[in-house]
């Protein structure tokens, strides 16, 4: 019976003759949650074809084709690292970019660190992929947990509100942006108090009960960390119920569309979020995107789309940077890389090697029976960073 | 105290919406005895139908009527599905149709975002029900009301159409003899087929009604699946009153546990379960099952050890597997390693399953805590591999050692579910225990030592370790505390009387079947140089499952193959297609028509029709014994 191992070995073997890299193309491997998250990544992938498309009609990597592989990690860190090592041992890319999950981006970065490759996380949030367990081959692309975290709690430390409760789920994304966000608003407030919190598990919120536990302790004011299905059963409740109502709510990732629009009609008015108001936005580089975007797609771009859009901008940038392809020389390339994205230059620091890609902070509205962000400010992504020299030294040695 | 009153109330619009759908899950797992592990996909469906319906017919009749007709298709659906594809099965071992509707979950996820898209959708409220009531002061949904008043509604429906009508006492025969109904000229098929569509019927129902409270997605189903079976199985097999009570029980006990500790929601029904199943081992309002049928039951072959010539089959596919590293590629050989890493774990499950006769459903907690144990030594004492690997696996050694000593005290599904609590128990510890186990963020940095860093060595240093451990448990089979396991799993009378301590040979079989996954789990760590909760949770154990049902549960090493098949598939459609759910699962349910006793088992099947050689294998002696295992 063995022999049976022996043919599906010998299959597998058969399948990964390794494609043969062809002259004129710069490889690039990408992973993320296509089967697990697609309300994320389905407009991420669009965000990324659009890039690849400019890119390579206007004469790719100094005149060399940039090619991205994409591969599925089905939400699972272990799956994620099968991906990794397919795309370097068998189809010979010059790095590996993506990720949503903060789990996953921190399992690629270890990855990358072991097989000294350079990984460039697209999406995941945790503050430890570029600090606490940072290493030299990791780069990050998005606004992180804390520097969202410092912007929601600048905003929160202007509301008169004193008694804080928090909600969010419970796992690394929930506790550290909590933990950031108390921190930032005590110092600039210390007569807040937080009097109450709650810990549903991720997808699984019983929201009647949470909400009820959290509107006994009687706070003037709730953050949010909840999003996706979570997040509308803790809106629809908390209208019904009247939680909200005279309450500050300030949340977190509630202004992206890919959260905000499945409320529609019962978008709360007034919470303070961070999101995407692609409607309003009017500088010249996100009205060109947004136009081109709309062109290719005949849909509007998610918050995803530009995280896609920007990762391939900034995976061609590095390239274009240097000639030198070797891991050695794309690190080298994207310290203190400059890069245009539709909000704006970015620089890839550095010292901790933390983008500076900004976000925008507005308030929730209701318009024509849909969820909007209004009062929307661009907060800039190195105001909301520790310095460098202080970045670093939360790095490990090196 | 009015502020207890109303999160009373909200726990029990909890427990409602739960009990809805656990009514079904509870009919059809206590009457037909199928664990339908597409009952959370029935679910989603149903959501998913109804938001179309009341979507497009807006209005009171539009949602209502929307709900119905939502649940009625969702229920044709469910009656198809039983009667082209489980309708096949009946005859297979037991278990064997959790495999057959785990590949119509896996294909049900893929295909809803196929149909309805990526995005999540928000369904409109119920009307009427679009407000609130004032309780003492504090507004409560009216919706839940409704919800409150449902669950009991239901329950006394379902009480009065099995007590009150002759479909009802039909159904309650068939329970308990199925042949002897069928020899009084009741037409069991279709009877069967009305009670799977009922069961369906309530899960579709359960699923439509939170349309007005959350969104429709395609994750529905996993969020419901497994705290619906917890439900069941607390309120006792076949008990619909039990169900409803456990429902209570654990809504109530989350909506107040969450005011003392806000982060217990993660863990309440499993601990409710554990705690109820060694207090009453069938449950609230269960009785003590009859003979408990042995997982490995209809099989008519006895088992031998191999023969020289097969041995030496076995050992030449061992060399050419242990040549591949000169020939094949980096991946290969890395994938080569996982699979290898499950061919252990398999191997390990079905030594319980099969052997053992117990079927578990957290065999992942001992994976991953040899996993844990391997990643914890390296990063807090500094270990090199080669002690990790020996002294990690002690972990779920111990693990088993300290669950199995509760487990084996009960039998059949009971097991099985007490086993998943322990495994879920143990997955929260991981999971919260941030300062030792880092949390969801896992431990990083657990990479082999530099001469099996390559994955040429690896592959080797996985293949040596297997290899022995597969073939130490083989060797257990046939070892005299094999045949004493046997005849425990076989005959818990006879056995005892013959000086067969049952409980205590369960519980070794339950630590070595925990220890060997254990050494898969380290190796698995070392493989993929990181350890996260997810190797503790309910996928690895369904994988498992999946694994040695596949190979077959009445052959000794079926698992084995099992391993290679599915393992080798998942890997290779990941990495072709996002649809590799779609794929699978329809691999699954072909293969589960295919070959109802497992792909090793219709080997042997095979092998068996063909005339035997005189003085061949089938000597008399084994003849006998083949009498006395078909007569059990």
């Amino acid at each position: 019976m063995k022999k049976t191992m022996g043919i599906a070995l010998a299959a597998v073997l058969l399948a990964s003759t390794a494609a043969k890299a062809q002259q004129g193309e710069i490889k690039v491997g990408e992973i993320n949650s296509y089967s697990a998250l697609p309300a994320f990544t389905d407009p991420y992938r669009k965000g990324m074809e659009l890039a690849l498309k400019e890119i390579n009609d206007a004469g790719g990597i100094n005149g060399k084709k940039l090619v991205i592989i994409s591969k599925d990690d089905a939400g699972k860190p272990a799956e994620a690292l099968t991906a990794a090592n397919e795309l370097i041992s068998k189809d010979g890319v010059v790095m590996i970019a993506g990720g949503f999950l903060s789990n996953v981006g921190l399992a690629l970065s270890d990855f990358a660190k072991q097989k000294k490759v350079m990984y460039l996380a697209a999406e995941p949030l945790t503050d430890a992929i570029v600090w606490s367990k940072g290493n030299p081959y990791t780069f990050r692309l998005r606004t992180s947990n804390y520097m969202q975290a410092a912007m929601l709690a600048e905003e929160a430390a202007k509301l008169p509100a004193k008694r804080w409760a928090t909600i969010a789920p419970n796992y690394e994304y929930g506790q550290s942006f909590v933990a950031v966000f108390k921190d930032l608003l005590k110092k600039k407030r210390p007569d807040v108090e937080f009097v109450a919190e709650q810990w549903p598990p991720l997808n699984k919120i019983d929201a009647g009960p949470v909400l009820q536990a959290i509107d006994a302790a009687k706070p003037d004011a709730i953050l949010n960390a909840t999003f996706a299905g979570d997040l509308v059963k803790l809106v629809r409740e908390g209208n019904t119920r009247g939680v909200f109502k005279d309450r500050a709510v300030v949340s977190y990732l509630t202004g992206e569309p890919e959260y905000l629009d499945p409320l529609k009609g019962e978008t709360p008015e007034g919470w303070i979020v961070t999101g995407y108001p692609w409607y309003s936005i009017d500088t010249p580089e996100h009205k060109a995107f947004l136009d081109a975007y709309q062109q290719l797609n005949k849909d509007y771009p998610r918050l995803g789309s530009i995280v896609g859009y920007s990762t391939v901008k900034s995976i061609a940038a590095a390239l274009k940077a240097t000639d030198d392809h070797s891991t050695e020389g794309l690190l080298k390339a994207m310290k203190n890389l400059k890069v245009s994205t539709p909000f704006g230059d970015i620089v890839y620091r550095a010292a901790d090697h933390q983008s500076t890609l900004g976000a925008y902070v507005g308030k929730t509205a209701l318009k024509d029976g849909k969820g909007v962000m209004v009062d929307v400010v661009f907060k800039k992504g190195p105001d909301y960073l520790p310095s460098e020299e202080e970045a670093a030294k939360m790095r490990p040695a090196e | 105290m009015e502020f207890l009153l109303v999160q009373a109330l909200s726990g029990l619009a909890s427990a409602a919406s739960l009990f809805l759908v656990a009514s079904g899950l509870s009919i059809i797992f206590g009457v037909m005895r199928i664990v339908n592990f597409a009952h959370g996909a029935f679910y989603m469906l149903g959501a998913y139908v109804a938001f179309t319906l009341t979507d497009r017919f807006a209005g009171p009749l539009g949602f209502w009527g929307g709900v119905l007709v939502a649940s009625l298709v969702v229920a044709a659906v469910g009656a198809l599905m039983e009667m082209v594809l489980l309708r096949r099965i009946y005859h297979a071992p037991e278990l064997f149709q959790l495999l057959a509707t785990f590949g119509v979950t896996l294909m049900v996820e893929d295909l809803v975002v196929l149909i309805w898209g990526s995005e999540d959708l928000m369904g409109p409220r119920a009307p009427g029900f679009t407000g609130a009531v004032s309780v003492f002061g504090r507004l409560v949904p009216s919706y839940d009301f409704l919800l409150i008043a449902l669950g009991p509604l239901v329950l006394g429906l379902l009480w009065l159409l099995f007590h009150r009508t002759r479909w009802g006492v039909l159904v309650r025969a068939a329970t308990q003899d199925r042949e002897m109904v069928a020899s009084l000229g009741v037409n069991q098929k279709w009877l069967f087929t009305s009670v799977f569509a009922l069961g369906v019927f309530l899960a579709a129902f359960g699923g439509a009604l939170q349309i007005p409270r959350t969104t429709v997605s395609h994750a529905m189903d996993l969020s419901i699946i497994v705290e619906v079976f917890v439900v069941v199985v607390i309120g006792g097999l076949g008990s619909v009153t039990g169900a409803f009570v456990a429902a209570i029980l654990v809504s109530e006990l989350n909506a107040f546990g969450i005011l003392i500790l806000p982060q217990i929601s993660m863990i309440t029904v499993f601990l409710v379960m554990a705690v109820v199943l060694v207090v009453r081992p069938y449950g609230l309002f269960g009785k003590p099952e009859g003979a408990p049928r042995a997982a490995a039951g209809i099989s008519i072959r006895p088992w031998r050890p191999m023969t020289n010539l097969e041995r030496s089959g076995v050992a030449a596919v061992v060399v050419v597997v242990a040549l591949m590293p000169l020939f094949a590629g980096d991946y290969t050989l890395s994938v080569g390693s996982e699979i290898l890493v499950y061919v252990l774990f398999a191997a390990s499950l079905h030594f319980l399953m099969t052997v053992g006769g117990l079927s578990s459903f957290g065999h992942a907690a001992y994976f991953g805590l040899g996993a844990y144990g391997a990643a914890l030594l390296v990063k807090y004492f500094g270990a090199p591999m080669e002690a990790a690997l020996v002294i990690g696996p002690v972990l779920g050694l111990v693990g088993a050692v300290l669950f199995g000593w509760f487990c084996v005290r009960l039998s059949g599904v009971y097991f099985a579910m007490l086993t998943l609590a322990f495994a879920q128990i143990t997955w929260s510890v991981a999971f919260q225990w941030v300062e030792v186990t880092g949390g969801d963020n896992g431990i990083l940095g657990i990479w082999p030592s530099s001469w099996a860093s390559t994955p040429q060595g690896f592959f080797w240093l996985a293949l040596a370790i297997v290899v022995v451990c597969v073939a130490a448990l083989r060797m257990l089979v046939f070892s005299p505390f094999g045949f004493g396991l046997r005849a425990a799993r076989d005959s818990a009378l006879r056995s005892e009387a013959i000086g067969i301590n049952g409980k205590s040979t369960q519980w070794i079989a339950f630590i070595v079947a925990g220890t060997f996954a254990g050494i898969a789990g380290a190796l698995f760590a070392f493989l993929k140089g990181s350890v996260f909760p997810e190797t503790l949770g309910i996928p690895t154990s369904v994988d498992g499952l999946v694994m040695v049902l596949l190979g077959g549960i009445e052959t000794v090493s079926g698992a084995v193959v099992g391993a290679v098949v599915y393992k080798a598939l998942a890997i290779w459609l990941m990495s072709k297609t996002e649809l590799s759910k779609l794929v699978l699962g329809g691999v699954i349910v072909l293969l589960v028509v295919a070959f109802p006793k497992g792909i090793v088992g219709f080997l042997e099947d095979l092998r068996h029709r063909r005339p035997k050689a005189p003085g061949g294998a089938g000597s008399e002696g084994a003849v006998d014994v083949a009498k006395v295992e078909a007569a059990r």
